[in-house]
C-alpha cells in the first residue's frame, strides 16, 4: 500500500524576528504516513528551529515569515491561536531532547500525562484506561506509585519514556523528536529507538526525527533530510543518502564519522558553519567545500534531482561519479619497550562510594591505549587519578618506573609538566579573561625559566602546528569556535613538550565533522612528537583509528583488554559484544527498515 | 551542558537523605542554636568589655569612683567575666533579666508589650507585602514588555534602596501633615494597650515598611515567573496544547513561588531592622523605638536583650523559610 | 551531572565579539553609561556630587550659625532661599554642607565591606573544606544582627564616632558580598580552565588571584554598587536617629529629624530638601548599579533580571547550604 503524505511542509521560512535575517529558509518538506524522517544537521543548522515551526512554534525572538505547514491537509500556519492550541498535543505532539528539563519538576508523572488528555476532550475515550495503555505502550509499568513520582525520581531513560508516552497518548497524526535520546546511553537510546519504530508503525503515525548524529537516524528513518545553515542540502531516502551521498556536505559528514570496522584516517570538514546574518552569498557550504567553483560563490544552487536524491548543488552530477577516498591506516608494531605509564590495581572512590576496582594497564611509550567505557564506566575518573586530580585512590601509578604521588600538591613540577591533559569540554577548559596567548604562556611561566619573548615566539610555533594561525595569540576564547578551542587545549598541553598525554572524551562537546578533524590532529601529533597517549573515550568506532591498544571498562572493572584489532573484531567479553552491537551503524545494512506500510 | 565529572550519586541513602525535611530541620535548629549562643557572647563582650566599661558609659561624666562602684554592684561587674556571662545568659531563658539601668524597671516588663506591638508591625507589614509583591511581579512577567511591566520596574528601581525614614517623612507629608491630614503622624498608643486595638495608627508605619519590601518581592518573583514561562517544561506544556491559564498556575506559578519564597524570608529579616528607624518615626511603642532610647541612655541590659531577640528571629526565620521552600520543591523534597 | 554516554549536542559557541576588552571593569562602566538608566543613575550621581563637593565652598551663610530673625522656621525668601531651620539657620546653607561628610564614609565603608567581603567568600569558596565552616558561620552571625541595629550597638558602647561608624558598617556590608562572590566562586573554581592550572601545581593564592579573580569582576562591580547604596541608608539612617557628627554639624540625616516640627505650618523645605538629596543619592547609585548588573548579565541576554538575580544568588547560597 503506498503511504499517503501526512505532512507536507513548503517553503518554510523562519527570520530573527524584525531583522529579516533567516534562520530557516526555502524549507520544503513530506512525510508520509507510518513513515519516519530524519531531519539531520550540525549545531546551528536549525533543524531545532524547524522541529518546533512544525508545532507552529517559534521561540521568543524567531518568527515564522513564509510557508505552508499542511498537517493531513490542514495548514497549520493559518489556525488561530484557540484552534492552534487545540491541535497542538492531539494532532501533532512534540518528544523534547531533554526530559529532564521539559518534565515540570513540581507535578507528578501522572498528573502531567493525563492533563495531555483531560485538554483534549474526544481524543480518547477513557483517560485512565488511555494512560495504562499508553504507558504500556512505552514499556513503562503502569502501577498507581509510577504515576504518583515526580521526575527527578525516574532515570534519565524513563522519563524519556514519559515524555513518549505523553507525546503518544492522544493519538496524533505528527510527531516531532528533538533528538530525544541524546544524554541516554547506547543501549537505553537503542531501546527507545525502538519503542519509538514500533509505535509509528502500529499507528500509522508520520515522524520527523531530529538529530545531529548520522549514524542513529540510519538505522531509523526512511527518509533523510539533511540540512546546512537553514537549508536542506540533500533529501533522499535513507539507503541512496548513506551509500551514495551526492553533496559535498553529505559526503564530508560520512567520511568523518568514524568506522569500528577499519582504521583509516579520518577527514573532517575545516571551518565552521555560517551563522544567521553573516552568510556567504551564494551557496552557505562553500568556504567550506573543495569542489567549489566560482559559480557556487555568487549563486544559491536551487534543488535539483540527482539520482533519487535532491540537492542543492551546480556540481551534484559530476560529484556523484567522484571517488570517495579513504586513506587506510597501517598499524604501528607492537612495543616491546618498558611501559611509560603503568597503572597496577588501581581502585578509586568519591567519597565512600567506589568507582574503580582493581584497573591495571600498561602504556608503552609512544603508543596509544584507549579507554572505553559507558557514563559511570568510571574512565574519567581513571584519567583524573593518573593526572592528580583525583587523589582517593588506592593501588600503584608508576611513571617510568617511579611511583607518581596522590594528587598534584605532592608531585614534582617535572612530573606535573610531563604528564598533560586535554579536557572533555573546550568551553569550560580555557579562562575567558585571557587572551590565546596568556592562556599558552602561563604554562611556560610556570614550568621554564623563559623571556616573555621566548614564551611568544614558543606560542606562536605551537600555535602553527595545531593549524591555528599566529593571529589568534590576540584573540579571546569566545571568539573561537568549539573546535578551534579544543585545538588551543591541545596547543597548551603539548607547549610544554610533555611525555604523556591524557585525553579525556576530548572530541564529545565537538560535531562530528569537527571531531575527525580533532582526532587526526592528536594522532599526527601522537607520532610526531613521540607521544604516549592515554584515550578516553564512549565511542568505540573512534578507536579504531586513534589506538594501538584498548581497554573495555564497565562499572570500574576491567572486561576486555587487548590490542585494537582483536578487541573489535574477535570481543570476548558479552559487555563489548554488547557494546560493539549498540554502536550505531552508519550505512544501513539492507534497504530501508520502514518505508510506510 | 552537561558535561562532567563525578559519577552518579550512591543509591544506597542515608537517613539524611531520605528524610531531609527532618534533617534540615534539625541541622539549621543546632547551627541556628551555635549561632545564638555566638551572638550573645558577641553582645555580652561588647557592652561589658569594650572600653570604658558600662557602669562608666552609663554614668558617663557625672561617675565618681563611689557612684561607678555601687552602680557596677547593680550590674554584677564586679564578678568574674564567665561568671557575670553565665548569669546573664541563663537570664535569658528564666526571664531574670535584670532591670533597666535608666528607670529601673524589669528588662523583661518594658520589653513585652513592645514585642507584642513590633511582632504585629512586622507580620501585617510582612504579609501584605508579600502578597503584593507576587501579585505584582507575576502580572509584570505574563506582560513581559508591557506597560505595565514598563511602570513597575521603573517604580521598584526609584523605590528599592530608599531609606525607610525618606518613605515615611513622604507619606507623613502626603497623609499626616502638609498635604493633607487623613491618618496621625504619630502612633499614640496608650500604654496598657496594643497596636490593633486602634488600626488606624498602624497604617502609616505597615504602609511604609509594605513600600519598603515590595519592589525586592516582585523583582524576584517577576524574574522567577520569567524563568519559569521560558522553561523548557513550560514550552513543553504550551506544546502539548494546554489551556493557557493551566499553562500559568498549575505549570509556572509553582515553580516560581519557591525562589520567591527565600527573598520573602530575606525581607522579614529586612523587616527586624527596618522597625527601628519606622517606630521612631511615628513613635510606635515596640521593640526598635525601645532600642533608639535604650542606646540614647546607655541602657545596657534592654539593649543586649533587645539585640539578642532580633537575632532569634533571624535564625527562626531563616528556618522557617527554608522549611517553607522545600516544602515547596518537591525535588529536594522527596529522595529519588 | 553525570559523564554522558552518547555524543552530546556540541554546544552554541558563543557570538563572536569583535573584540573584546582588556580593561574590563572599564568596558562594563561604560557601556552601562550609554544605556538609559545608567544615563539617569550618573546623571543624578553627578549632581549630588556636584553639590556636595562644591556645595561647602558655596554656602551663602555659615551652615552652623543662626541667621536671621533667630526665630525657628522661616518661610523662604530672597534672602534665605528655603527657608530656615528649627534653630533659625540658613536651610541652603546646611543642605549644601551637609552631604559630603556622609558620602566619603559610605565609600570608606563600601570599599572597606567589598574588600573584607570579597576576600572572604573567594576563600571560602576556593579552599573548602575548614575555612569555608569558620567563614560562612561567622557570616551567618554578623547577618543575624540587622545592619542598623548592630551599627546600633557599637555606637552605643563606644559612642559616635565617625572612624567606628564607617568600620562598623563596612563590617555589616561585609557578609552579603561574601555570600554572593561565594557563590561565584564555587562555580568558577569547578570550571575545568582552573583545574587546568591546578594540575600545574600552581599555589592556591596564585589561582585565586590570576585565574579567578578575574572571572569576578562584573559581580565584584554590582556588589559594590549595591553596597554603596545600603552604606548610604545606614549612615543616613543612623544619622537620622542622631548617631552621626555630633551637632551642630549639619548632616542630611539629621535635618530631617530635628525639623519634623516645621512640617505643619513651619518652614517644610527644611525637611524637604534634605529628603529628596537622600533619595535622589540612593536612587542614582541603585539605577547605575542597575544598568551595571545589566550590562554584565546582558552579555548573554537576560538583562531584566539582572538585580533580582543578585538577590537570588543570596537566597540560593543560603539554600545550597542545607543540600
Amino acid at each position: 500500500m503506498r503511504a499517503y503524505e501526512r505532512l507536507e511542509v513548503k517553503d518554510l521560512e523562519i527570520c530573527l524576528a524584525g531583522t529579516g535575517r533567516d534562520v530557516v529558509s526555502e524549507l520544503s518538506l513530506t512525510v508520509g504516513a507510518g513513515e519516519v524522517l530524519g531531519l539531520v544537521g550540525e549545531s546551528g543548522s536549525g533543524k531545532t528551529t524547524v522541529a518546533l515551526a512544525l508545532l507552529g512554534h517559534a521561540r521568543r525572538g524567531l518568527e515564522i515569515t513564509r510557508g505552508e505547514i499542511a498537517l493531513d491537509g490542514v495548514n497549520l500556519l493559518t489556525l488561530s491561536p484557540q484552534e492552534m492550541r487545540e491541535f497542538r498535543g492531539a494532532k501533532v505532539a512534540y518528544v523534547p531532547q531533554d526530559p529532564s528539563a521539559a518534565l515540570n519538576p513540581t507535578l507528578k508523572i501522572g498528573s502531567q500525562l493525563t492533563e495531555c488528555l483531560t485538554s483534549h476532550p474526544g481524543a480518547v475515550d477513557e483517560v485512565r484506561s488511555r494512560v495504562a495503555e499508553v504507558l504500556a505502550e512505552v514499556r513503562l509499568d503502569a502501577q498507581p506509585e509510577m504515576m504518583k513520582r515526580y521526575p527527578h525520581q525516574l532515570s534519565g531513560g524513563q522519563q524519556q519514556r514519559v515524555a513518549i508516552a505523553m507525546a503518544f497518548c492522544c493519538r496524533p497524526s505528527l510527531i516531532v523528536l528533538d533528538e530525544p535520546t541524546t544524554g541516554l546511553d547506547v543501549s537505553t537510546q537503542r531501546h527507545v529507538l525502538e519503542t519509538i519504530r514500533n509505535l509509528c508503525k502500529t499507528y500509522g503515525v508520520a515522524a520527523v526525527y531530529v538529530s545531529h548524529d548520522l549514524a542513529v537516524v540510519g538505522g531509523l528513518v526512511s527518509k533523510v533530510a539533511v540540512m546546512y545553515a537553514g537549508r536542506v542540502i540533500e533529501l533522499g531516502a535513507t539507503y541512496p543518502v548513506f551509500n551514495t551521498p551526492v553533496h559535498p556536505y553529505t559526503r564530508g559528514l560520512l567520511a568523518a564519522a568514524p568506522s569500528p570496522e577499519r582504521a583509516e584516517v579520518l577527514t573532517g570538514i575545516d571551518g565552521q558553519p555560517p551563522r544567521p546574518g553573516r552568510r556567504p552569498q551564494g551557496c552557505f557550504f562553500a568556504p567550506r567545500c573543495s569542489f567549489a567553483i566560482d559559480r557556487c560563490r555568487v549563486e544559491t544552487p536551487a534543488p535539483v534531482q540527482v539520482r533519487s536524491q535532491v540537492v542543492r548543488c551546480f556540481r551534484a552530477s559530476e560529484i556523484v561519479h567522484a571517488e570517495r577516498e579513504r586513506v587506510v591506516l597501517t598499524p604501528l608494531p607492537d612495543s616491546i619497550a618498558e611501559p611509560s605509564l603503568s597503572l597496577k590495581d588501581i581502585s578509586a572512590k568519591y567519597g565512600s562510594q567506589p568507582v574503580l576496582h582493581g584497573v591495571s594497564l600498561d602504556l608503552a611509550p609512544e603508543r596509544c591505549v584507549a579507554v572505553v567505557g559507558e557514563s559511570g564506566s568510571g574512565k574519567t575518573t581513571l584519567a583524573r587519578c593518573i593526572v592528580g586530580l583525583h587523589s582517593n585512590w588506592e593501588g600503584d601509578i608508576r611513571f617510568e618506573g617511579n611511583p607518581l604521588a596522590r594528587g598534584t600538591r605532592r608531585r614534582s613540577k617535572d612530573v606535573l609538566r610531563r604528564i598533560q591533559y586535554i579536557f572533555q569540554n573546550p568551553y569550560t577548559s580555557l579562562n575567558p579573561r585571557k587572551t590565546i596567548g596568556q592562556i599558552l604562556a602561563q604554562p611556560l611561566d610556570h614550568y621554564f625559566d623563559m623571556s616573555r619573548r621566548e614564551m611568544s615566539d614558543r606560542a606562536a610555533k605551537v600555535l602553527q602546528e595545531v593549524s591555528l594561525g599566529e593571529d589568534f595569540l590576540g584573540r579571546y576564547p569566545d571568539q573561537l569556535s568549539g573546535g578551534e578551542r579544543q585545538r588551543v587545549a591541545i596547543a597548551r598541553a603539548i607547549v610544554v613538550e610533555p611525555d604523556v598525554l591524557v585525553c579525556d572524551e576530548v572530541t564529545s562537546a565537538l560535531d562530528v565533522s569537527v571531531q575527525a578533524v580533532i582526532v587526526e590532529l592528536l594522532r599526527r601529533l601522537q607520532r610526531e612528537h613521540g607521544l604516549s597517549m592515554v584515550f578516553i573515550t564512549h565511542n568505540l568506532a573512534l578507536v579504531r583509528s586513534v589506538a594501538q591498544k584498548v581497554v573495555v571498562l564497565n562499572e570500574g572493572r576491567i572486561v576486555e583488554h587487548g590490542s585494537v584489532e582483536k578487541v573489535l573484531e574477535h570481543p570476548e567479553d558479552p559487555y563489548t559484544i554488547k557494546l560493539i552491537e549498540d554502536v550505531p551503524k552508519l550505512a544501513p545494512a539492507d534497504e530501508p527498515v520502514l518505508s510506510g506500510y | 551542558m552537561a558535561v562532567a565529572v563525578a559519577p552518579p550519586p550512591a543509591r544506597s541513602l542515608r537517613w539524611s537523605q531520605q528524610h531531609p525535611l527532618f534533617a534540615l530541620v534539625i541541622r539549621r535548629t543546632l547551627v541556628g542554636l551555635l549561632t545564638l549562643v555566638i551572638v550573645s557572647i558577641i553582645v555580652f563582650l561588647a557592652t561589658e568589655v569594650l572600653p570604658g566599661n558600662a557602669a562608666y558609659a552609663i554614668l558617663g561624666k557625672t561617675s565618681t569612683p563611689a557612684r561607678v562602684r555601687a552602680l557596677e554592684q547593680q550590674l554584677g561587674l564586679d564578678r568574674g567575666l564567665v561568671d557575670q556571662y553565665w548569669v546573664w545568659f541563663t537570664g535569658l531563658f528564666t526571664g531574670h533579666l535584670g532591670t533597666s539601668t535608666s528607670n529601673g524597671l524589669g528588662v523583661w516588663a518594658q520589653i513585652e508589650p513592645r514585642l507584642i506591638d513590633s511582632a504585629v508591625l512586622v507580620f501585617v507589614a510582612g504579609i501584605i507585602g508579600s502578597v503584593l509583591g507576587i501579585v505584582l511581579g507575576a502580572m509584570a512577567a505574563l506582560r513581559k514588555d508591557g506597560w505595565f511591566d514598563h511602570i513597575s520596574a521603573v517604580a521598584a528601581l526609584g523605590i528599592t534602596a530608599l531609606p525607610e525614614f525618606v518613605i515615611a517623612i513622604a507619606l507623613i507629608i502626603l497623609f499626616a501633615t502638609t498635604v493633607s491630614h487623613v491618618l496621625p503622624a504619630v502612633s499614640l498608643i496608650p500604654p496598657g494597650s496594643y497596636a490593633w486595638n486602634d488600626p488606624k495608627m498602624l497604617v502609616l508605619p505597615v504602609a511604609t515598611l509594605v513600600i519598603v519590601i515590595v519592589p525586592y518581592i516582585q523583582r524576584m518573583m517577576r524574574a522567577a515567573m520569567i524563568e519559569a514561562l521560558e522553561s523548557d517544561y513550560v514550552e513543553m506544556a504550551r506544546l502539548k496544547g494546554l489551556k493557557a491559564w493551566r499553562v500559568v498556575f498549575v505549570h509556572a506559578l509553582p515553580n516560581a513561588i519557591a525562589p520567591t519564597i527565600q527573598v520573602i524570608g530575606l525581607n522579614f529579616l529586612y523587616l527586624a531592622g527596618g522597625i527601628v528607624v519606622v517606630e521612631y518615626i511615628f513613635n510606635f511603642p515596640g521593640i526598635g523605638q525601645g532600642l533608639v532610647y535604650a542606646v540614647t541612655n546607655r541602657d545596657i541590659p534592654i539593649i543586649q536583650f533587645t539585640v539578642v531577640i532580633l537575632a532569634a528571629f533571624y535564625v527562626f526565620m531563616n528556618i522557617l523559610t527554608d522549611v517553607i521552600a522545600l516544602l515547596a520543591t518537591p525535588r529536594r523534597r522527596i529522595a529519588r | 551531572m553525570t559523564a554522558l554516554a552518547a555524543p552530546t549536542e556540541p554546544q552554541e559557541p558563543a557570538v563572536r565579539s569583535p573584540r573584546t576588552p582588556r580593561r574590563q571593569w572599564l568596558a562594563v562602566l561604560g557601556a552601562a553609561a550609554r544605556t538609559t538608566r545608567g544615563r539617569v543613575g550618573l546623571g543624578i550621581m553627578l549632581f549630588i556630587a556636584l553639590v556636595t563637593v562644591i556645595g561647602p565652598f558655596v554656602t551663602p551663610y555659615s551652615s552652623t550659625a543662626i541667621v536671621g530673625s533667630g526665630l525657628p522656621f522661616a518661610k523662604p525668601s530672597a534672602q534665605y532661599l528655603l527657608g530656615t531651620d528649627v534653630l533659625s539657620r540658613d536651610v541652603l546653607s546646611r543642605v549644601l554642607d551637609g552631604g559630603w561628610v556622609m558620602l566619603v564614609m559610605a565609600l570608606c565603608s563600601t570599599v572597606f565591606g567589598v574588600v573584607v567581603g570579597g576576600a572572604a567568600g573567594i576563600s571560602a569558596a576556593y579552599l573548602r573544606g575548614k575555612w569555608d565552616g569558620i567563614i560562612m558561620r561567622t557570616v551567618d552571625v554578623v547577618l543575624a544582627f540587622p545592619q542598623l541595629v548592630f551599627a546600633l550597638l557599637f555606637v552605643s558602647i563606644i559612642g559616635p564616632k565617625l572612624w567606628l561608624i564607617v568600620i562598623v558598617v563596612g563590617f555589616t556590608q561585609a557578609p552579603a558580598v561574601a555570600r554572593v562572590l561565594r557563590s561565584a566562586t564555587l562555580d568558577i573554581s569547578e570550571r575545568d580552565y582552573v583545574k587546568a592550572i591546578e594540575l600545574q601545581g600552581v599555589k592556591p593564592v596564585k589561582v585565586m588571584w590570576s585565574e579567578i579573580l578575574p572571572n569576578l569582576i562584573t559581580p565584584l562591580m554590582v556588589e559594590a554598587g549595591l553596597r554603596l547604596t545600603y552604606s548610604i541608608v545606614v549612615m543616613a539612617g543612623l544619622a537620622f536617629l542622631g548617631f552621626g557628627q555630633p551637632p551642630p554639624s549639619p548632616q542630611w540625616g539629621y535635618m530631617i529629624n530635628e525639623n519634623r516640627g516645621g512640617l505643619i505650618g513651619g518652614n517644610v523645605w527644611a525637611v524637604v530638601a534634605p529628603t529628596i538629596l537622600i533619595a535622589l543619592l540612593t536612587i542614582g547609585t541603585n539605577t547605575f548599579t542597575d544598568a551595571v548588573a545589566r550590562v554584565a548579565i546582558g552579555i548573554e541576554g537576560r538583562p531584566q533580571e539582572a538585580l533580582v538575580l543578585n538577590e537570588a544568588a543570596v537566597a540560593e547560597t543560603t539554600l545550597g547550604e542545607t543540600a
